[in-house]
């Protein structure tokens, strides 16, 4: 039972990997720390629990990473997949903290491991947690605990009350009763605003009811908006998220992982009206998947199907729901709830557009289509071999691009250029600084560990002083 | 194996995993599970006895319940397990013994005792049985050899051979072939395996033994109890060795090797199954499949009891209680000899075998398949994203 008439030096909001790295830092400064997690135990984690990797910097081989990854290429590379939506002075600080971060999460008992099979490309660049996310996840709490930091669970705050630049205090409701903490200083750590349908509405209309929220329903940016209302500065493009293509049986949120679905280089993806819509083969998979949760969502209704044949089976990872399989293309169509002489015309169409080359999943291989829009430049072999297959595709969204914006000490920045005096933001709720645009894997972690651990020990600073 | 229900939701779990594979670094089911794309009845079996029960993978889990897809795989596994044992079970007439294990393991347990008690009582002397005999043989005063030695070698050459025929079924089933077994690696490299519990290692760093924290306990309990038991078992031999080549007969001073080895030896038994039992019962029973405690309480109690035994008859030996105890402890081992083919002790048979198959499979398996084009991905995924502007 909590006392609420106590004043923590330190007040996180939040509880996935963000908030435990800065509630670790401030503790581990001395600072009495409160954390609050919306979510109940069973759930707390947010999207941290789904994740498997995060982005490091290294200058040689390490035990499990392979090679180097230097500054300047990590830095290339970031500024080419934001396409410059990036602050370069944070961007190096995320980087550069990257380096220390692992020997600390190593010692607050985060387990690593080689990267995954079928992820061999990125051995060189990420480092693996061992378990996932929930167990990097588990290993912070268990830490968290031994360390004597207070945690409440099925904590949602509503608002932190901003009053000339200093926040007094946090209102929020715990276990369905109002309650309100008084803290010397806070750290916003509560993610990005996805799972907040409404919000999502404002900029997609009614196709937002048709996305799937990949991870934690508790993303509701409740504080986001908050502090956005009281005149603090926010980063990042408010009308963007990351999506990718999932399942359309995937659940409405917290589906993670399983859901994503990579046939579709080896397949044809139609409409509801069972026509073609943009060039499966383009490029390798990796740096196509995430375009294709924007593509899907400017379909009707939202939804499309990947259909390929018994030859394109097993060329990508199994996926979680069973594929949906017919001995013709009419009986497919009429599973899938598609016009069946729409589908067969769209397939002979593709059919007799497929040029004789050599199929290779493992190269760009130029087996291209010839004299149809769009065309398929890659892997495009003749789907003519029963049994046919098929799976349903919706918007998959990962997390949203706008936060607050917040100095390279993590702290929080008002619309009036002043810092707060006693705010910091860690993780989802800050990255839009750094990550404007696009993805690059694992930098999510990196965001949220390196500017956690800042945030923390600067909290615990302000509030020592 | 036929469908049943735990093996269909092992299966429905197992797809899940596959899909997610982040807890590839456990232990060696998510690897076998990835070299397949569909599970047969068999490969479900098959990953059920490769799985050490860690219950790594539960508390790493992401989907464990109340997550919807209610994975929980340890728990699962533990059930297929289980059912195994009866699917494999030799002669197949017994397969039934391992429903309600628990209760039949200790009724056959304590039948066989009484039998002895009563057998030894009905007809032997009481003098003799009541009586106080240290020479040489004085054992063989209560129990004659012939009787204890005849029966104890004939039940045990039994339940050896239904051992053998389990793993012979176990091996069929899972598609196994005899030529198989005659490569001497994997049959090293599994006997490493099993010596070092190598899966009860949770990838390094411990095992979830009681809750969400990690440790070595469970290893070094069952270590403890296994080498306590081929210590005990190294005891009778030796002592069996000294009575026919050497004529030496029991009982042994304090510091001949059959005593010392008994020692040694039931110590690490009562020390290991004890504190195996009571792990279980402080362990979270979220992973667990509690009505398979039974099975795993009645073989920890009747090892713990045979070493208790043992102790008692080895500290009173020269006092009239040396017949009872005697009597007592010679049925205690003799209802283990029997049991062993129909009790949880099988579990061993099939982890090394499903260890075995693994280390085939290891060796047979090409390269990981790489499923997707595996090329450019380090170089960041991609620029474009989900923007509204687009629309
Ligand atoms: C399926 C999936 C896989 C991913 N994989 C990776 C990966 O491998 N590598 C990577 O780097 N990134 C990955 N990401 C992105 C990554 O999850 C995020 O970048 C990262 O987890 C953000 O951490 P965070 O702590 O800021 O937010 P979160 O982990 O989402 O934590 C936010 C926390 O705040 C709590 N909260 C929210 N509102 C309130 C409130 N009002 N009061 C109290 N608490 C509140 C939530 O319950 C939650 O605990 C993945 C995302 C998804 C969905
Ligand atoms: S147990 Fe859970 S986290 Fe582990 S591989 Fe299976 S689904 Fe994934
Ligand atoms: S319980 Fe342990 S040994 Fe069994 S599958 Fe899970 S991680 Fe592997």
């Amino acid at each position: 039972m909590l006392d609420f008439s106590r004043t923590y030096d330190v007040l996180v909001v939040g509880g996935g990997n963000a908030a435990m790295c800065a509630a670790i830092m401030a503790r581990a400064k001395g600072a009495s720390v409160l954390v609050l997690e919306h979510a109940g135990q069973s759930f707390r984690g947010g999207n941290s629990r789904h994740t498997r990797n995060l982005r490091v910097m290294h200058e040689e081989p390490t035990s499990q990473l392979v090679g180097s990854y230097l500054e300047e290429e990590f830095w290339e590379d970031l500024k080419r997949v934001t396409n410059g939506h990036t602050d370069e002075h944070l961007a190096r600080v995320t980087i550069r903290g990257t380096t220390s971060a692992v020997s600390w999460m190593s010692q607050c008992g985060v387990r690593f491991q080689p990267s995954l099979t079928g992820t061999l490309s990125l051995s060189r660049t990420n480092l693996f947690f061992l378990g996932g996310g929930r167990a990097l996840v588990n290993a912070y709490y268990a830490t968290a605990q031994r360390m004597g930091i207070d945690i409440l669970y099925d904590s949602e705050v509503e608002a932190l009350e901003i009053d000339h630049d200093v926040v007094r205090s946090a209102t929020i409701t715990w276990r369905g009763f109002p309650a309100t903490v008084k803290a010397k200083t806070f750290v916003a750590a509560s993610g990005g605003f996805q799972a907040n349908i409404d919000w999502l509405r404002q900029y997609w209309g009614d196709a937002a009811d048709n996305f799937s929220i990949r991870g934690t329903p508790y993303a509701q940016g409740k504080i986001l908006r908050n502090l956005l209302d009281q005149g603090v500065a926010s980063a990042g493009d408010p009308t963007q998220c990351h999506a990718v293509a999932v399942d359309a049986r995937a659940p409405k949120f917290d589906g993670g992982i399983v859901t994503r679905l990579d046939s579709i280089p080896f397949s044809i993806v139609v409409n509801r009206d069972a026509e073609r819509f943009y060039d499966e083969g383009e490029d390798f998979w990796p740096r196509r998947y995430a375009i294709w949760g924007w593509l899907i969502a400017k379909q009707p209704g939202q939804i499309a199907y990947s259909i390929f044949d018994s030859k394109s089976a097993e060329l990508f990872m199994p996926s979680v729901f069973p594929v949906i399989e017919a001995p013709t293309i009419s009986d497919l169509a009429a599973k899938l709830g598609l016009d069946a002489s729409r589908l067969n015309a769209t397939i002979d169409n593709y059919n007799s557009a497929v040029q004789k080359a050599d199929f290779n999943p493992q190269i760009l291989d130029h087996c291209a289509t010839q004299g149809i829009t769009p065309p398929k430049t890659h892997w495009a072999r003749k789907i003519d071999t029963p049994p046919y297959r098929a799976y349903p595709l919706r918007p998959g969204i990962t997390f949203t691009y706008l936060g607050v914006k917040v100095t390279d000490r993590a702290q929080v920045l008002m619309n009036s250029g002043r810092t707060a005096k006693n705010l910091f933001a860690s993780g989802e709720i800050m990255a839009g600084n750094i990550l404007g645009r696009g993805y690059m894997a694992g930098f999510g972690m990196s965001i949220g560990t390196v500017f956690g651990r800042i945030a923390g020990e600067e909290a615990a600073a302000h509030a020592l002083n | 194996m036929h469908s049943t229900d735990a093996i269909i939701e092992a299966r429905r779990q197992a797809e899940v995993c596959n899909a997610c594979r982040y807890c590839e670094g456990y232990c060696a089911v998510f690897p076998a599970l990835e070299r397949r794309r569909a599970f047969t009845n068999s490969d479900i079996a098959y990953l059920a006895n490769l799985c050490h029960n860690c219950k790594g993978c539960y508390y790493a889990c992401q989907y464990a319940p109340p997550h919807a897809f209610a994975v929980n795989f340890p728990k699962v596994l533990a059930e297929v397990r289980h059912e195994t044992y009866a699917a494999y079970a030799w002669p197949r007439a017994f397969a039934g013994v391992f429903e309600r294990n628990g209760v039949i393991v200790s009724l056959a347990a304590a039948i066989i005792v009484t039998v002895v008690l009563v057998g030894v009582g009905w007809l032997q002397d009481p003098d003799v049985i009541f009586g106080i005999h240290t020479q040489p043989g004085a054992f063989y005063a209560v129990i004659p050899w012939s009787v204890m030695g005849g029966l104890s070698a004939v039940v045990f050459l039994y339940s050896m051979l239904a051992l053998v025929m389990g793993f012979v079924n176990f091996w069929r089933d899972t598609g196994g072939r005899a030529s198989e077994l005659a490569d001497i690696t994997p049959l090293a490299q599994t006997a490493s395996d099993v010596l070092s519990l190598r899966h009860l290692g949770g990838g390094g760093h411990g095992c979830n033994d009681r809750d969400e924290s990690f440790s070595t306990l469970r290893r070094w309990l069952h270590h403890a109890t296994f080498y306590g038991f081929m210590i005990c078992f190294a005891s009778t031999g030796t002592a069996w060795f000294y009575d026919t080549f050497l004529n030496w007969m029991a009982p042994y001073p304090i510091t001949s090797l059959p005593v010392v080895l008994g020692c040694v030896g039931g110590i690490g038994l009562i020390i290991g199954t004890a504190g195996l039992f009571w792990l279980k019962l402080v362990s979270d029973q979220e992973p667990t499949s509690r009505r398979l405690l039974g099975a795993d309480v009645a073989l920890l109690m009747l090892l713990g009891t045979i070493s208790f035994s043992g102790f008692l008859l080895l500290g009173l030996r020269a006092t009239p209680a040396m017949g009872t105890l005697l009597a007592l402890h010679v049925g205690l081992v003799l209802a283990f000899f029997v049991v062993i083919p129909y009790s949880k002790f099988v579990h061993g048979v099939y982890r090394a075998a499903a260890l075995l198959r693994n280390r085939l499979e290891l060796r047979n398996s090409t390269a990981p398949q790489r499923v997707l084009p595996a090329k450019p991905a380090d170089k960041g995924e991609t620029a474009e994203i989900f923007s509204a502007s687009a629309k």
